[in-house]
């Protein structure tokens, strides 16, 4: 059986691999029209054939596993879920590396919980592939950016299919080279290779962290193994320190506060990289990673209190970040913090099922979202909601799945962000974590907040006048000129099969709906949105954002984190570099160039000997020579 | 006869040839101070075979030949010296200084002595 | 050398006779690295080589002084006259005939001496030959020359040629060079 698992990581890898050397190969490399296009069908071939195969046998796999074993059979309380519906599991190590001390055995595992996210990230990565065709027409790197797709794709499920932390780790290291390829597809555009190299460096720092919390957990329980890491009786100073660690390099991928300056400017990468990467699976991999080491942190208390904090402040600040901006992808951005901070929330809140519930529902519904905003960029020429509004008769079936994504967003019932969200908000309510009346007052705050934004954009987008003009040439890092048209037929399909599962997913989830908190947050959400509805209601060309009032600005520029960071650390580090810099070329250098001057002016000096005048030649010579005679008579 | 009078006469012969070669100015005199040190050899040669009774009188024929050399370098060294003075209208060894680096000091000769050492060398070269 | 050696004090009568030629050798040899007159120092070049002759008598080599005289009296100091007159060399004193390196001369030289007479009088102090009239006579020597010493002879007649022909090439002045 896992053969099957070494199967559904390796299908991606290859269609990468054969994406980046066969797309052009043997004819088609010089740069004409025909062979772009012939080379992006065959790229596209190479896509989504893997994929679809992976597809097929992720099912299978979970089928498989849903027949295996009875069920009920947990390893650890709180794991029902997923316990519940796939209990059997199966794993492999392929080889042992010996390392010297601790070895790394390349091992892959498929349980309940990976299996369940690796049919996310497969589905998802498969619609993003078949969107990618449609918006990503005309792009003469289509090739290598469908094999990066497919590389990241590989290397999630090798993220999520890891036995061994090591393991873990290459398939993470990997992802995050993938995201920065990506985010800088278009680096034509000097921002574009900006937002990629911010987003590599923050999210790198994290994963310093994150490394070291691996050595920690593998050293103190003498292997890397996830299962033995788990089982392994870690004493609890270690076990907090390592957790801790761990949570640098969540905070790095997931974007969680105070790394989560970099998912916005991601945002500069196309439309399908947003959905896929920085919405649906990459940022939530670190979710993912607390939920596989789940037993650790709740052997870490401290742990998932400042996990609770982080994800307090996340969400709400995140959330009113939302609301302000104008460009849609930014919103979705934020979005997309706040959400993970809820499924962190759920996490410190004690219940790893419900955090995985909502990362598996916000998978697909944020997906949806971005996705759907790419067909209206796609439609309209422009990032920034501004330029939109009054789409819904142009793009119909657009607007139908959007307007079903903003309301699993908004946490709506019947879709299926209202179930996540309330089994997030129902584990908050019943935690005992010490940070518990803070995070719910948050988590309440953020719904209503949440509400509020959604309906914006929802509005914003789709209601009001049409403000749709053609632009003369869009930039490059915003998608094709106005054309007037709903998006193509490759770009409805995905979004249409992602309605289906945003729309629905949350009825696995029905029989354990807390009905009492669950009013409450849907109130507080349409709350949230009637305020919005109200301000729009009274002035449609004019944005709600208006509501906040003075406190507008310091929303839109996110409470001016990326001013701080760069007042804090960007412009000491430039500093210190400069001088660095400087003492090189003055201190260094000089050294090395007076180095040579100093022998020039000795050599001077020398050369006044060398004047030509032979005589002196030959006394030199003499008395060179009487004295070797002297010496040779003296010493011998 | 102690050996060490001629020897000693030599060796002081030799060092005084040795102060000509070095400090005189003019060319003609530093060919005069090299046959001094010649001298000098002979009347080592000469003595050391009084000395040894060489029945070949290695010594005394070396000396001949010696002298005979002598008279073709001193031939020799008058024409390039002549050579040299048609070229300079001067034959003081310290100033012919094409040797040193030019421009580097300043105390190069004028810019044409390059091409009258050239043609010099070009004489000299020529058998 | 295997005779006993007699004692330096008294010197005998030979001696006595080439350490004085000896002192007027040396004395006229500095005299020509001094002098500030050119045609003195040509001059002095032949007393000294006069005094060297006396020399080469008393130690029994009277071919060799007689060569000695011919050659380098009659011939060499004469073609350095010549020099002298025909780089139109000024005639009587004149201050510039020596160096700026004079005195790093004087130390080299003060030093080679210094070197080689510790060196002789310690390889060759107790060294003693006693003199047999007619060794270095023309017999013997042409005898011996004309033996042993036939083929360098014949050597050196080449070079002397080819030092003719070089002298006449170069001091010629219509002989100008391949262009």
């Amino acid at each position: 059986m896992i053969s099957v698992v070494v199967l559904i990581v390796l299908l991606p890898f290859a269609a990468a691999v054969a994406g980046l050397l066969g797309s052009r190969w043997p004819r088609g490399g010089s740069r004409t029209k025909e062979n772009d296009r012939a080379a992006a069908r065959r790229a596209a071939w190479f896509a989504i054939a893997p994929i679809t195969a992976a597809l097929l046998l992720t099912l299978w796999l979970a089928s498989w596993s849903a027949r295996a074993l009875p069920r009920g059979s947990a390893s650890y309380p709180g794991a029902e879920f997923w316990a519940g519906l796939l209990p059997g599991s199966t794993e492999g190590t392929l080889t042992m590396v010996e390392t010297g001390s601790v070895p790394i055995s390349f091992t892959l595992r498929a349980d309940g919980l990976s299996i369940l996210i690796g049919v996310l990230v497969v589905v998802v990565a498969l619609a993003v592939q078949v969107y990618s065709v449609g918006y990503m027409r005309d792009d003469p790197r289509h090739p290598s950016y469908s094999a990066f797709i497919s590389l990241f794709t590989s290397a999630m499920l090798l993220v999520v299919y890891a036995g061994d932390l090591i393991v873990l780790y290459a398939g993470w290291e990997i992802m995050g080279l993938c995201s920065y390829l990506l985010i800088g597809h278009w680096w034509e555009d000097r921002a574009n290779s900006r937002a990629a190299v911010k987003a590599f460096l923050v999210t790198r720092l994290g994963d310093v962290g994150f490394l070291f919390g691996i050595f920690t957990l593998g050293f103190a329980a003498g292997s890397f193994r996830i299962d033995d890491v788990l089982s392994a009786d870690i004493p609890r100073g270690t076990l907090i320190t390592a957790t801790m660690l761990l949570l640098a390099g969540v905070a790095g991928k997931s974007a969680q506060v105070p790394l989560q300056t970099w998912l916005p400017d991601a945002m500069a990468g196309p439309t399908p990289i947003s959905a896929l990467i920085h919405a649906a699976t990459m940022v939530a991999a670190g979710i993912f990673i607390v939920a596989r080491l789940y037993p650790a942190f709740l052997g870490a208390q401290p742990t998932l209190d400042v996990l609770a904090v982080v994800a307090a402040i996340g969400m709400l600040g995140a959330a009113l970040a939302a609301l302000a901006q104008d460009d849609l992808k930014r919103v979705l951005a934020y979005s997309t913090i706040s959400q993970l901070a809820y499924m962190a929330a759920g996490l410190a809140a004690g219940s790893d099922k419900a955090a995985i519930f909502h990362l598996l529902t916000h998978g697909a519904f944020k997906a949806l979202l971005f996705l759907g905003a790419g067909a209206v960029i796609h439609h309209v020429g422009s990032n920034l909601m501004t330029h939109m509004g009054g789409l819904r008769t142009s793009v119909p079936i657009t607007f139908a799945a959007m307007t079903v994504g903003f309301a699993a967003l908004m946490g709506l019932p019947p879709a299926s962000g209202f179930f996540s969200k309330d089994a997030v908000i129902a584990a908050i309510e019943h935690s005992h974590s010490p940070a518990q009346p803070f995070l719910y007052g948050a988590a309440l705050l953020t719904v209503g907040v949440t509400g509020a934004y959604a309906m914006r954009a929802w509005l914003r987008t789709f209601f009001g006048p049409a403000r749709v003009e053609a632009l003369p040439e869009p930039p490059p890092g915003t998608a094709h000129v106005f054309d007037g048209r709903e998006a193509p037929r490759s770009m409805l399909w995905p979004i249409g099969v992602l309605a289906v599962p945003a729309l629905l997913l949350g009825f696995a989830g029905v029989t354990e709906v807390d009905w009492g908190s669950a009013l409450v947050s849907l109130i507080v959400a349409l709350l949230g949105a009637g305020v919005v509805y109200a301000f729009w209601r009274g002035a449609p060309h004019q944005d709600p954002a208006r509501m906040l009032g003075p406190f507008r600005t310091a929303c839109e520029r996110a409470f001016y984190v990326d001013e701080a960071y760069r007042a804090v650390f960007a412009r000491p580090v430039l500093r210190l570099a400069r001088g660095v810099v400087r003492t090189d070329g003055q201190v260094v250098d000089g050294a090395v160039r007076g180095a040579g001057r100093l022998t020039m002016s000795l050599s001077g000096f020398v050369r006044l000997a060398q004047k030509g005048n032979a005589q002196l030649y030959v006394t030199g010579l003499l008395a060179g020579l009487l004295l070797i005679t002297v010496a040779a008579v003296v010493l011998g | 006869m102690h050996i060490v009078y001629p020897v000693v006469v030599s060796a002081l012969l030799f060092s005084i040839g040795v102060y000509g070669v070095l400090a005189r100015r003019n060319a003609i005199l530093v060919l005069m101070s090299v046959e001094l040190m010649l001298n000098a050899v002979n009347l080592n040669l000469v003595a050391f075979d009084v000395w040894l009774r060489d029945r070949l009188h290695g010594g005394q024929v070396l000396t001949l030949f010696v002298i005979v050399i002598a008279a073709a370098e001193i031939g020799l060294g008058l024409a390039i010296v002549l050579a040299v003075y048609r070229n300079r209208q001067s034959i003081d060894v310290d100033r012919l200084r094409d040797l040193s680096e030019t421009g580097a000091s300043g105390e190069a000769g004028p810019p044409e002595e390059p091409v009258g050492v050239g043609e010099d060398a070009d004489r000299e070269a020529r058998p | 050398m295997t005779f006993e050696a007699p004692g330096f004090w008294p010197p005998s009568g030979p001696e006595v006779v080439f350490l004085l030629l000896g002192l007027v050798a040396v004395g006229s040899a500095l005299l020509v690295v001094t002098t500030r007159q050119l045609v003195h120092a040509a001059l002095w070049l032949v007393l000294c080589f006069g005094a060297l002759a006396g020399g080469y008598l008393v130690l029994t080599a009277e071919f060799v002084a007689w060569v000695q005289v011919l050659i380098y009296v009659g011939a060499i100091v004469v073609l350095l006259l010549f020099g002298i007159m025909l780089t139109r060399a000024p005639i009587g004193r004149s201050a510039d005939l020596d160096s700026g390196n004079r005195w790093a001369a004087v130390l080299v030289a003060l030093a080679t001496a210094g070197v080689l007479v510790s060196v002789v009088v310690a390889g060759f102090g107790t060294a003693y030959a006693p003199l047999e009239p007619g060794q270095g006579a023309a017999k013997p020597l042409g005898s011996s020359i004309f033996r042993t010493w036939v083929l360098p002879f014949e050597a050196l007649s080449v070079l002397l040629l080819a030092a003719l022909i070089g002298a006449i090439v170069l001091s010629r002045t219509d002989i100008r060079g391949r262009e």
